[in-house]
């Protein structure tokens, strides 16, 4: 081997933000998940277009506990938002408060969704539209979860003091799948709650 | 004080495999060996090889359920196997060619050659590409478990409702079909994620876009494609699992679900994977062509456009698989004019081919055959695919031998053919042997020949309307003889494969050692020792050209590409990351080690698809706790991966 010079150029080594593989890897992965909830939704489309008699068929979907679920959600974005920031800037309090203001509203919707889904007055079974309706909703719902998970394991990897204002590509990796889930439940919301009503 | 470098001067040398530079190298990237070492690796050769040899395995199994079922139709009235064995059989021999050869073999070529091609040490996601494969292989045994059973899949490989539904269907063998498709569904979705991710990060320096080979194109397009496809087949299969045991409707007319809802959501999903198996055979060809025509590939650009074309189209002509369901005739007229414009692309890409090949100076060798055999075949398929793109002629031809003839034209002459030529070709780098020639020409004109005896026919079995999927057939309808001639056919062809088989085993042992670079190749891979180190190059190459190996003799431009002198990068695991069009060095990319995770999420995964089917929800359970653990000890951030820096 023979040194021959030394870069003139400065490189950055390892995960550092965009530079991160994993940040390319999330994006790939919002892309097909992204998909799999447009053949949901194309699914309800299809059958609501081919629908026989009245859609959707146990009358208008109540927009009581829909509405207070979207703004938690909206609002578990904008708090997960603001955490990030306080890790840019090399606050790991700020990290930590902000991702445990979005689990709490995460935990909200989850247990306002629950009380949706058994105010309901149908079951899975009672025809395809419960079946769409709880199957889209659920999917979402899992995903919910997954994203609860990933902010929870954020929360302790904070508290181990992992991250600093110039590592910390896993947090805006789960940052960018918070903000997934939440652009999903718009375009659920949208289809089960808003379109029968245009 | 941290002790993890933020920035770093990389050092540019001069190395090759033999300096001492290169044993630290080997080092840090050799496994431990044993069986350890075989279960934990996250080499992408060792994983290429795998995919390839499993893919092959299956390709057998398939190959003899088909010499069964073609035993049975040789004479009219056979009663060799029951109508319902034969069900499953004609079902098993399509899951297996389509799902289990023909995409894994491809996946292979691409794991054991992407990062050679594109002057990396080793795929994006080293961890996540030993992932796929464990899924992949464990889909496969979940799919063939059940085969021993009785129970295997039985409504052909594209499973319409009604007949998969639980009222004409009640066994577990549809359920076993759903769920397996499902699991290798998360197998073939991370595979593209890593190869996109690959694509865009670790080419080396100065591999800018419009320079790297043609097979990294039909790869790239097929995983961007499997990527929006693969969630199509997912779902339809995840609802009809749920419609079979939880009692939903989606595909239950009677509660207000639609049949054809399962039709479109599968051929979404399949005419891109039409292209997903065949794109990147293509690519091989295209690569492997001009090495044997001694001339770059005639059309470069053309050809990289035309494989992406093609699957952009690709997804929007599903509805010609559905032309004889009563859709109206505008909708239909309009897939048949979608599915006539990709005869543009092809077209493209087979003038470029026969260019390539009537403007060089060919060696036949036994690649060149296979290569240039593809083409032939590719019209012959091309142009059936043609005819059933019209629709009068569709509804004529539908559901008969016909279609068989084209789907194996199409399957067996563009992905088959390539990848036994891609074998002979890059067997040399594989294994640092050459396969046997004469053998190998034997092998091409056998399995050739046997082919055309073999299919062939079936377009002349299609048109006197002999049905698909029929177990057996009365005399006097006319077909007795052309079956005959089917079946003798087909066994030649699978001589011919057991001739390249033996080949291959005989080679492995006793082949004529292979220099690095024994066809005089232009690309990357053909620089580097053969097999390959485990760290695949001594230094990242720069390249300056689509042909670095050839630059002194085609006198493009002055810039030249380094093979012998580059980014040394030797501090434990480590290749450069580029921008994503111009590969200019952006990053140095810290690389895992070895590691159980991907086994073991492999087999948890496997594991909780199991708990599903028999609806064991404590299996269930327990297996997603232990995926999950695995998932979050994977991704624990490590020192050595410089992911903590305090």
């Amino acid at each position: 081997m023979v040194e021959v010079a030394v870069s003139r150029t400065t490189l950055p080594v390892g995960s550092k933000a965009h530079h991160a593989s994993g940040w390319w890897g999330m994006l790939t992965v919002i892309a097909t998940e992204a998909t799999l909830f447009a053949y949901l939704l194309f699914s309800y489309f299809y059958i609501a277009s081919h629908a026989q008699g009245a859609w959707p068929p146990h009358g208008m979907p109540k927009l009581s506990l829909a509405i207070p679920c979207t703004i938690l959600l909206v609002a578990g974005s904008f708090t997960m938002w603001w955490a990030e920031r306080g890790i840019d800037r090399g606050s790991s309090v700020q990290l930590m408060i902000g991702i445990a203001l979005s689990l709490l509203l995460g935990l909200a919707f989850m247990a306002l969704e629950g009380l949706e889904w058994a105010g309901e007055p149908f079951h899975l079974t009672s025809g395809v539209y419960s079946s769409l309706f709880f199957t889209i909703t659920g999917f979402h719902l899992a995903h919910v979860t997954v994203g609860l998970i990933v902010l929870t394991v954020l929360f302790v990897w904070t508290a181990l003091g992992y991250f600093d204002a110039k590592r910390h590509s896993a947090v805006s990796i789960g940052v960018l799948y918070w903000h997934f889930i939440t652009i999903v439940w718009l375009a659920v919301f949208f289809t089960f709650y808003i379109a029968p009503r245009l | 004080m941290s002790d993890v470098e933020t920035f770093r001067a990389p050092i540019i040398a001069r190395a090759t495999d033999q300096s001492e530079s290169s044993h630290i190298l080997k080092r840090s990237w050799e496994g431990r060996g044993g069986i350890a070492g075989w279960l934990s690796t996250v080499d992408h050769k060792e994983i290429g090889k795998r995919y390839l040899i499993t893919a092959f395995a299956f390709l057998i199994i398939g190959g003899l359920e088909a010499a069964v079922m073609r035993a049975q139709l040789a004479q009219p009235n056979g009663h060799l196997l029951t109508s319902e064995q034969y069900a499953q059989l004609f079902t098993m021999h399509g899951v297996t060619m389509i799902f289990l050869y023909a995409m894994p073999v491809l996946s292979g070529f691409s794991n054991y050659l992407w990062p050679l091609l594109l002057g990396s040490r080793d795929m994006a996601f080293p961890r996540l590409n030993a992932l796929s494969y464990w899924v992949f292989l464990f889909a496969g045994l979940f799919l063939y478990a059940s085969f021993p059973l009785g129970k295997a899949p039985d409504d052909g490989w594209f499973n319409y409702v009604p007949y998969a539904s639980r009222a004409f269907n009640p066994g577990l063998n549809i359920d076993v079909y759903a769920l397996g498709m499902v699991l290798l569904g998360i197998s073939t979705t991370v595979g593209a994620i890593n190869f996109i991710v690959t694509l865009l990060r670790l080419r080396a320096p100065g591999m800018s876009i419009n320079r790297v080979p043609i097979l990294i194109w039909g790869t790239l397009t097929a995983s961007v494609g499997n990527l929006f496809a693969v969630p199509a087949v997912s779902l339809a299969f995840f609802m009809l699992w749920m419609d079979r045991q939880f009692g939903t409707h989606f595909f239950d007319v009677g509660a207000g679900g639609q049949p054809l809802l399962w039709q479109h959501l599968f051929w979404m999903f399949g005419h891109p994977w039409v292209y997903a198996i065949v794109l990147p055979a293509m690519g091989i060809v295209s690569d492997g062509l001009p090495t044997f025509c001694r001339r770059p590939l005639v059309g470069y650009t053309p050809v990289a456009l035309a494989t992406v074309s093609t699957m952009a189209l690709g997804f929007g002509v599903w509805v010609h698989h559905m032309f004889a369901t009563g859709l109206p005739i505008i909708a239909v007229s309009y897939f048949s004019a979608a599915s006539m414009i990709i005869v543009i692309p092809s077209s493209v890409a087979v003038f470029s081919w026969i260019a390539t090949i009537w403007t060089g100076r060919p060696v036949f060798t036994s690649a060149f055959l296979f290569f240039a055999g593809f083409v032939l075949l590719f019209v012959i398929g091309g142009v059936s695919g043609f005819m059933t793109a019209a629709v009068p002629v569709d509804l004529q031809l539908t559901h008969t031998y016909f279609v068989v003839a084209h789907l194996h034209y199409v399957l067996i002459g563009i992905n088959v053919f390539p990848v036994v030529g891609g074998i002979f070709y890059w067997f040399p780098k594989f294994t640092g042997r050459l396969m046997n020639e004469t053998l190998g020409k034997w092998t091409f004109w056998v399995m050739f020949i046997g082919f055309n005896i073999g299919f062939f026919p079936m377009h002349i079995l299609g048109l006197a309307g002999m049905p698909r999927r029929i177990y057996t057939y009365a005399e006097g309808l006319g077909w007795g003889s052309l079956n005959l001639i089917v079946t003798l056919g087909s066994y030649l062809f699978a001589i011919g494969v057991l001739m390249f088989v033996v080949n291959v085993f005989v080679s492995l042992k006793r082949g004529q050692r292979a220099g690095d670079n024994p066809w005089d190749g232009a690309s990357l891979e053909w620089s580097t020792s053969s097999p390959p180190p485990p760290y695949n190059f001594a230094v990242i190459p720069t390249v300056a050209s689509r042909y670095p190996l050839w630059e002194g003799r085609l006198n493009q431009g002055d810039d030249h590409s380094s093979t012998q002198q580059g980014f040394l990068l030797d501090k434990g695991r480590e290749t450069m990351g580029t921008t994503s069009l111009d590969a200019e060095p952006d990053v140095i990319l810290k690389m895992p080690s070895d590691t159980y995770a991907p086994l073991l999420l492999g087999l948890a995964l496997a594991m909780l698809f199991v708990g599903a089917l028999l609806h064991s929800w404590w299996l269930l359970g327990g297996a997603a706790v232990v995926s999950l653990l695995a998932s979050i000890a994977w991704l624990w951030p490590e020192r050595s991966l410089s992911q903590i820096e305090t």
